[in-house]
């Protein structure tokens, strides 16, 4: 990396800072991965209590045919997308609050 | 004279494109291993490539025999249940994205041992840890030699084989499984970034442009499936009857709108089972169960299937879902970019080429059921699982196009599983090599010594990898590939996830429930597979015993939540040795790499070890 030699600061070794950084880029996992599971979960569901309307033809597919085999997968890409963009904004402003912080001393 | 005549009875064009795979394979894979000759060269190949070429590098080291093949045959025999194969494949993805690539990364652990040494300075560990590289490598290594036989069986099918029509199966296992063994014991075929981002893009070309071929000849993908609906049942019905009457099965018939079909086969499931989002695959314990008769003596109720069927499939999506982020070979591949933020757009790149790809096999499955339905009565390497290579070349009634196109798929699956059996083939060897011969059994052994038992590993393992393929003919490609899933999601999965996101983990904690879960696992899938082997009869007790035969067959939904269970209570009790330097760990783990704390946490170990 050409970034200079980031300082030691005791921002970063306290405590504090470790537990909101896991807890902040825990909640984005968590987030996302539950409009992931909420979907992935709720489909058999669907198919279990609801046979008749996710059997309803669209354009020849079967409902849930489309929904599984075609259309999962940019919802998919969708959540990677926001994740990443997330993830991404996060650690910037994680690095921006410890610089911060570490101009103030 | 024999030899001409062998020569004669095979598809040229099916066999020069396969032999030019081979040959464009072996060639590369050498030139790449020239160009790169240390270890560092070949984890961190893809610095100072492009994101394009490193996501298509990961996306070819992915997708296998089970994607290539074991998907369409899977789609055609099951239909809609199967289709929680690819999806979850491809999703699974986004699961190792969220969690765990991007700690693994900030941590820089090549491998699992690696950070489980790492996480818990324990090099003991690290001998445990590596033991489930070889069970998943053994377990995913079967499908690709199944594949391999499959394809093999399919090109020489009509050649004669001492008396008998056709090569065996095994035959192609054993060509196949001693030729990519040399080729790994001889230093070719390492996961070198140029050679497996080109496997991407042959595989996407070889299943793509034949399904595209197919559409505007046969229909597009909906009317296709509009063809199984029910209001084709009484053509079929009608069509059926006449074609028993003349004794000629296998008829075409235009359906309602032009649409043409094959009849199928007594053996194939009917549409309205096919469809069902509860089909053959997830009710077929159920369906097989002899429920006892009421002591009141009443008739007795046949089982409800659904409910079993919503066990099993959750637990399938399980198995894949969590599987994905466990597999020892995947996760090293997340090194091969410049930084995070590229680390990250590589994924997201990752998930749309491995995601356009999934939708092209279950097009197969369901061209294969209304266009080439014998198949059906196959078994083996003569079933479904053969659809990818033989529906193009229904195209222009055998003729020159048709061939040009069954020799690409073919090429593709040559690809596809020399490949994925090279690349565990090489994860395998190393792990026996370097960990357990090189630190276990004689830490002392110079570099000459260990480079010299790389290759006899290499060889003792593809020997084993060959007899295993050419035992397991009957199971199909992709059933054994979600068992290699089950297991990297009972044993790695809950390792890499808890410890990456609970600092109060300890390496017993660890070690026992990433043991017992991948074990349970192990041997669930196992029991499973003799008995569908007919080694043991276990057939009886399963029918009595429906649930247990899916808890065996798909044991994710009870292993995941034991290993982590286990994982949660010994750490409790063992909390005296959670390592000492922990919040420094979870630092290096969790924060931004821009604020530069590897590089600290080396100094600071390097510091304690002078």
């Amino acid at each position: 990396m050409s970034s200079p030699e980031p300082q030691v600061s005791d921002r970063i070794h306290s405590e504090s800072f470790l537990h909101s950084l896991m807890r902040r880029q825990l909640r984005l996992s968590v987030a996302c991965a539950g409009a992931f599971l909420v979907v992935l979960f709720g489909l058999p569901l669907a198919n279990y209590f609801a046979p008749g309307l996710m059997a309803t033809r669209v354009g020849g597919f079967p409902f849930t045919w489309l929904l599984l085999g075609i259309l999962f997968f940019p919802f998919v890409w969708l959540i990677a997308w926001v994740f990443i963009r997330r993830s991404i904004a996060l650690e910037e402003a994680e690095a921006a609050e410890v610089r911060e912080s570490d101009a103030r001393r | 004279m024999t030899s001409l005549a062998m020569i004669a009875a095979v598809d040229p064009w099916i066999l020069a494109l396969s032999l030019l795979t081979v040959a464009g394979t072996i060639a590369m894979g050498f030139w790449a291993a020239g160009r790169s000759r240390t270890a560092a060269d070949f984890f961190v190949a893809g610095r100072g490539v492009s994101v394009g070429w490193n996501a298509s590098a990961i996306s070819g080291e992915y997708l296998s025999a089970a994607s290539f093949m074991g998907v369409a045959g899977m789609v055609m025999s099951s239909g809609y249940d199967a289709l929680w194969y690819p999806v979850c494949y491809a999703c699974g993805y986004l699961f190792l994205l969220l969690f765990i690539a991007g700690p693994l990364r900030r941590f820089g652990a090549y491998t699992i041992p690696d950070f489980a040494e790492g996480r818990y300075d324990s090099p003991v560990f690290r001998k445990i840890a590596v033991v489930f590289v070889l069970f998943i490598g053994c377990f995913y290594t079967m499908p690709q030699m199944k594949g391999a036989g499959t394809t093999l069986a399919y090109i020489f099918q009509d050649i004669t084989w001492f008396g008998h029509k056709g090569l065996p199966y095994w035959v192609g296992v054993v060509l196949v499984g001693v030729v990519i063994t040399f080729n790994v014991a001889l230093g070719g075929m390492k996961g070198i970034t140029l050679v497996q981002a080109f496997q991407y893009w042959m595989k996407m070309f070889a299943i793509s442009v034949p399904v595209f071929v197919l559409v505007a000849v046969h229909g597009g993908y909906g009317r296709q499936l509009q063809a199984n609906g029910p209001e084709v049942a009484d053509i079929m019905a009608a069509a059926t009857r006449a074609a028993a009457g003349t004794g000629r099965p296998d008829v075409s018939l235009a359906t309602a709108d032009g649409t043409r079909r094959a009849l199928l086969p007594t053996n194939a499931p009917a549409d309205r089972v096919w469809l069902n989002p509860f089909g053959p695959l997830t009710t077929k314990a159920a369906k097989a169960a002899k429920p006892a008769a009421p002591a009141d003596g009443s008739a007795v109720k046949p089982l409800d299937p659904r409910p079993y069927a919503l066990v099993y499939t959750y637990s399938l999506i399980i198995a894949l879902v969590c599987g994905t982020a466990g597999l020892p070979h995947i996760l090293v591949r997340f090194y091969t970019n410049p930084d995070g933020v590229a680390a990250k757009r590589t994924t997201m790149w990752v998930m749309i080429l491995i995601g356009v790809f999934y939708v092209f096999p279950p097009v197969f499955g369901v061209l294969g059921r209304n266009l080439l339905p014998a198949l059906y009565a196959g078994t083996g390497s003569k079933g479904t699982d053969k659809i990818v290579l033989e529906l193009p070349r229904i195209l222009s009634g055998g003729g020159v196009w048709g061939s040009v196109l069954s020799g690409v798929t073919c090429a593709g699956a040559f690809a596809a599983f020399m490949s994925t059996f090279s690349g565990l083939l090489v994860s395998m060897t190393g792990a026996l090599a370097h960990d357990v011969y090189g630190r276990i059994l004689k830490p002392t052994s110079t570099p000459g010594e260990r480079m010299r038992m790389f290759k006899w590993c290499a060889v003792a393992l593809g020997g084993v990898a060959t007899l295993l393929g050419s035992l397991v003919e009957p199971l199909q490609i992709n059933f054994m590939v979600g068992q290699a899933f089950a297991i990297a999601a009972a044993s790695y999965f809950p390792l890499l996830f808890m410890s990456v996101w609970w600092r109060g983990m300890t390496m017993k904690g660890a070690a026992t429930g990433m043991l017992s879960g991948g074990t349970c696992a192990l041997v669930a899938v196992t029991l499973t597979n003799f008995s569908d082997l007919g080694w043991i009869s276990l057939a009886g007790f399963w029918s009595h015993h429906p649930l247990l035969r899916i808890l065996c067959e798909q044991p994710a939904i009870w292993c995941v939540p034991l290993a982590i269970g286990l994982m949660v209570v010994v750490s409790l009790r063992t909390r005296a040795t959670v390592p000492a330097d922990i919040r420094m760990k979870m630092l290096v783990l969790h924060a931004p790499e821009a604020l530069g704390l590897k590089q600290e946490y080396i100094r600071e170990h390097e510091g304690h070890a002078h």
